[in-house]
Parts: C-alpha cells; sequence; structure tokens
C-alpha cells in the first residue's frame, strides 16, 4: 500500500463536465448557421446578432455587479441567451428591440428567478414572446424580413418568411428550404446547418437527441396526418423555427425534464401544440409558444415519472 | 387629533391597501391601462369606501355579528349604485373604460377589509378618516400603475385626461405588452419589491408572503380566526 487512502464523502467520481465547456459547445455548435445567415441576409443581420449577444452580457454583468452578485459572465451561458434571441430575430429588427429583448431575457427571465438553473422557461423563447407581443409591426410583418442576397442582388428587398406563403407561387421549393435560401428570421433558414449543429451536440452528449427527434417527428406525422402529403409534411417540417426550436431551445437543461421518457412527452407535448397551433391558430408561427407551455409543464412532466427509491415499496408492506 | 391624522396617513403609506396589504389587486391589475382609467377606478372606490365605512360604523352595534358580512355587502353594493349611476350620468367615457370592474367594486377586498377590520369597531370620524386614507393611497397606487403603463405601453401621458397630451409614440414604439395582462403583472410586481425595500430600509416587515404574521393591520386586526387560519396555511 504505497497510496495514501483518502477519506472523503460521495461522490467520488465527477464528469468533466462544466457550464462553461457545454455553452461553449452550443456556441460551437450555433457559428456555422450564424455565419451562413450573416452571408445570405448580410449587415442587417450581423448587426442584430452582435446587439443581442453584447447587451444580453452587459446586463448579465451589470445584473451581477449592481447587486453585488459573483460574476457569471464567464461561464457563457448569457452568450448562448443573445446568440440564441438574435438568431430568433427577423434580421431587419431594430437593434433597440433586440437589446430590449436580450434585457428581458437576462434579467427579467433569468436573473430576477435566481439566475442560470432557477429560470422557469428558456429566456431567449421568453424575450422573443415578449418582443413578438411587444413590437408586433417589428417583429412579424413583412417589411422586416429580408430575401437571401442568393435570390437579389440588393439586400433590402424584403419578403414574407415560408410559412405564410405556403400554396402561392413565391414558394420556396424544399431543397431551397433545406440549405437555407428563403427568408425567415436570422437563424432559422438552413435547416441543413441547424441539424449539422444538432449532429455536434448529440455527438459532444451535450444533449440528447430524444427532444429534438420527438418535437421535429410529431409535427412531420401530424402534418402528414391532415394533409397526405410528403411534399407539404417537409415543407412545414423544414419551414419556420422548428428545428432552431427543436435542437437549440426546446433541449434547455434547466427547463426540460431530465428523465428520457419526461423528455419523450416534452417533445411530443412541444410537436403537438407547435402543429395545432400553426393549423388552426391565428398566429404565424408556434414554435416559441408551444416550447415555452411545455416549459412550464416540465415540472409537472417530471413529477409523473419520479423514479421510486429503491426499497420504498418494501417499506410501505412491512407496515 | 393627532391620533386621527395618523390613521389617515396610514391608508396612504404604512399601509397602502395595495402595495402594503395587497389586497383590491383585481383592479389594481385590470384597469390600470392608463392614467386616466386609474384615477377614476380610485375615486370611485374611495367613494365607495368611505360611505360603506361611515354607515357600518353607525350601524356596528346594530349589526349582528353572525350576519355582518351580507350586512355590510348589501350596504356597499347599495353605494357602489349611486356610484355607478353617478360615472354613467357624468363621465360616460370612464364608465366605459372601466366596464365591469365598475360593478365590481362591490367585492373590492379592500372595502370589505376595513369594514371588517376598522368600521365595525370603531366610531364614526376614525372610520372615516380610515376610508378616506386607503381610497387615497388606492387610488395614488392605481395612478402610479396607469402612468407607467401607459408610458412604456402606448407611450402617452394622461392620455383623455388633458386635452394635449404627451405623445412619444412618434419618436419610440412604445411596448404593447405592458397594456396587456402580463405588463400588468409586472409593474405591480416592480412597486411591491420597491415598496418592500423601501419598507425594509425603515425597518417595517416586507410583504413576501400572505397570510397574518407580515399582515401589517394585525395591531388592529384582532379576530381569533385569524390565528388559525396561519395555522392551516402553514399545515
Amino acid at each position: 500500500m504505497k497510496e495514501k487512502l483518502v477519506v472523503s464523502s460521495s461522490p467520488h467520481i465527477r464528469h468533466l463536465d462544466t457550464t462553461s465547456g457545454i455553452m461553449l459547445d452550443v456556441i460551437i455548435a450555433l457559428i456555422p448557421a450564424t455565419a451562413y445567415s450573416f452571408f445570405i441576409f448580410g449587415l442587417s443581420a450581423a448587426a442584430v446578432v452582435c446587439t443581442s449577444v453584447l447587451s444580453a452580457v452587459i446586463c448579465e454583468f451589470l445584473w451581477n455587479l449592481i447587486l453585488k452578485k459573483p460574476q457569471s459572465v464567464g461561464d457563457f451561458s448569457a452568450i448562448v441567451t443573445g446568440l440564441i434571441l438574435g438568431l430568433n430575430l427577423p434580421p431587419k429588427t431594430p437593434l433597440y428591440v433586440a437589446a430590449i429583448g436580450s434585457l428581458v431575457a437576462i434579467i427579467v427571465v433569468k436573473q430576477m428567478f435566481g439566475g442560470l438553473g432557477f429560470n422557469f422557461v428558456n429566456p431567449a423563447i421568453g424575450a422573443r414572446i415578449v418582443l413578438l407581443v411587444s413590437f408586433p409591426t417589428a417583429m412579424a410583418s413583412m417589411s422586416s424580413y429580408l430575401e437571401p442576397i442568393t435570390k437579389v442582388s440588393v439586400d433590402t428587398v424584403t419578403g414574407a418568411t415560408p410559412l405564410m406563403l405556403y400554396g402561392k407561387e413565391a414558394a420556396p421549393s424544399i431543397k431551397e428550404l433545406f440549405f437555407g435560401m428563403t427568408s425567415g428570421a436570422i437563424g432559422e433558414t438552413s435547416a441543413f446547418l441547424l441539424l449539422v449543429g444538432g449532429v455536434y451536440l448529440v455527438l459532444r452528449k451535450v444533449i440528447s437527441p430524444i427532444i429534438p427527434l420527438s418535437f421535429i417527428g410529431t409535427v412531420a406525422l401530424m402534418t402528414y396526418l391532415f394533409s397526405f402529403s410528403l411534399n407539404e409534411t417537409l415543407y412545414f417540417t423544414l419551414s419556420g423555427g422548428l428545428i432552431l426550436g427543436a435542437v437549440f431551445m426546446a433541449t434547455d437543461y434547466v427547463t426540460s425534464p431530465a428523465s428520457k421518457i419526461g423528455k419523450l412527452i416534452f417533445g411530443i407535448g412541444c410537436g403537438l401544440l407547435t402543429f395545432v397551433i400553426r393549423k388552426w391558430g391565428n398566429l404565424p408561427e408556434g414554435v416559441s409558444y408551444s416550447i415555452i407551455l411545455m416549459n412550464i409543464l416540465s415540472p409537472q412532466i417530471e413529477k409523473i415519472n419520479l423514479k421510486k427509491p429503491f426499497g420504498l415499496k418494501e417499506v410501505k408492506s412491512n407496515e | 387629533m393627532n391620533k386621527n391624522l395618523k390613521i389617515f396617513t396610514n391608508g396612504i403609506i404604512t399601509e397602502n391597501p395595495t402595495l402594503r396589504l395587497v389586497l383590491g389587486t383585481c383592479p389594481t391589475l385590470a384597469v390600470t391601462t392608463s392614467a386616466k382609467n386609474g384615477i377614476g377606478m380610485g375615486l370611485a372606490a374611495t367613494v365607495v369606501l368611505v360611505c360603506s365605512n361611515a354607515v357600518i360604523s353607525l350601524l356596528r352595534k346594530v349589526i349582528p355579528d353572525k350576519v355582518r358580512i351580507p350586512a355590510f355587502i348589501t350596504i356597499i353594493a347599495g353605494f357602489v349604485s349611486v356610484v355607478q349611476m353617478f360615472v354613467k350620468a357624468f363621465a360616460p367615457s370612464i364608465d366605459k373604460s372601466l366596464g365591469i370592474f365598475l360593478p365590481l367594486i362591490v367585492v373590492n377586498c379592500i372595502i370589505l377589509a376595513r369594514a371588517e377590520m376598522f368600521a365595525s369597531k370603531n366610531s364614526l370620524v376614525p372610520s372615516v378618516l380610515d376610508g378616506l386614507g386607503m381610497g387615497i393611497g388606492f387610488t395614488c397606487t392605481l395612478t402610479l400603475m396607469g402612468i407607467i403603463r401607459e408610458l412604456l405601453g402606448a407611450g402617452t401621458i394622461g392620455a383623455g385626461f388633458f386635452d394635449k397630451c404627451i405623445d412619444m409614440a412618434n419618436h419610440l414604439t412604445p411596448m404593447v405588452i405592458f397594456l396587456l395582462p402580463p405588463g400588468g403583472f409586472f409593474v405591480f410586481g416592480m412597486l411591491v419589491a420597491l415598496s418592500n425595500a423601501i419598507a425594509k430600509k425603515n425597518g417595517k416587515k416586507t410583504v413576501d408572503r400572505i397570510g397574518c404574521e407580515n399582515c401589517p393591520s394585525r395591531a388592529v386586526c384582532d379576530r381569533a380566526n385569524c390565528e388559525n387560519e396561519e395555522v392551516a396555511v402553514n399545515e
């Protein structure tokens, strides 16, 4: 016995994952889609994303500074929140709207409820919905969306998102949707690059594939059952914020269930709600509302499949 | 006289009905979409509060304890009907914007709470002063909330109140969410947090849980069932 025996309480084996490591992986996974969106939508998109990221970081920094809390900017979570929020905005969003969004996400949704790990809904989605309700002209009108640079030479042409266009002549083809040559929110257009990011996160074991697969699968299945057209199914699966939401927002650790069955219920619930809102609601897009509703439900989902502690039944039978 | 003055100022700051007693939150959240609505609602409730406090305090020895709540409600409802008719006749625009919340003053818990806690135990003058103080406190909070929500949500100050209201909507886009229920809850929460911070600074109890323990009116309220309710909440 040459080695010293160390006596300590459990846990004895710790995983090397850290918050900043996981957040860095999410940022890496979003880089392709972000870079591509800068390319197709031009400077205005880059300005919106930079504003939202910067103001998210500044808000986090100032909050901790003013309230004399340990500085949490270094865990990159504010950058991720700002980045995802920025990718959810239309390319021509006024910059102050993007900044207000970051303020709502970081201060109101996250820090006021206790900071990272205590937010009751995903901060980026909460902020997006606040902006959507507050600034309908800036967030949802045709004038705030741009046609991609691959289609027109001048980047000031505005255009409707594919969800508004289905069945009309101007509707993009499935291929254009898959590779992101359509208008839409900054980061939602290229299904291909978002899926690449998603696969990276799954391979790095940052996210589990259950939520994205069940979410997207449910939307696809429901669309098919109601249309019996493969084309329409693909169209509605690839357009809108579905893939961005399913891969990067619904999988947020804090606001989604931890168990496998819980994740499955969460994903299917998101999918059903998205489909219902898209099909019968008067909103153009249902992804963020469905995720926020399931976020609120996730403690209840966790409750229905709580694991029984080992030996609990025996204790009961003894009584 | 000094005592009466204290009863009067009590309702405005130390026992502000909405921010310190957290009573009457329903009209507070629902009607404060503009300063004008806030003032209208506050004044209507004040008139009812003063009149009902006066009558209940005069009848306090006649009303049997077992049926006091129905009796109070009947008296309050009478005054609400009077106020409603007055508002309909002289300020139809306020009547329109307050809608159902004007007749609902009948079940406003500030009025019932003051009847139960104060007017039914005190003589006429203190009861009237208490009603007036509480009513002014209620009006002030509602107006403040109305001003904040109107400014942030519609970009105007005192629209419909002054002939030339200040309109900022041309320079900045207002955030419509402040006119909607979530904005109301947000502004209300912020104001309660602010009043809590001030209370803490002055060494007073903060409102962080609704219950007899933290109720600023605990000193006046001596109902025995109060303690029992508190136990029930804890269980």
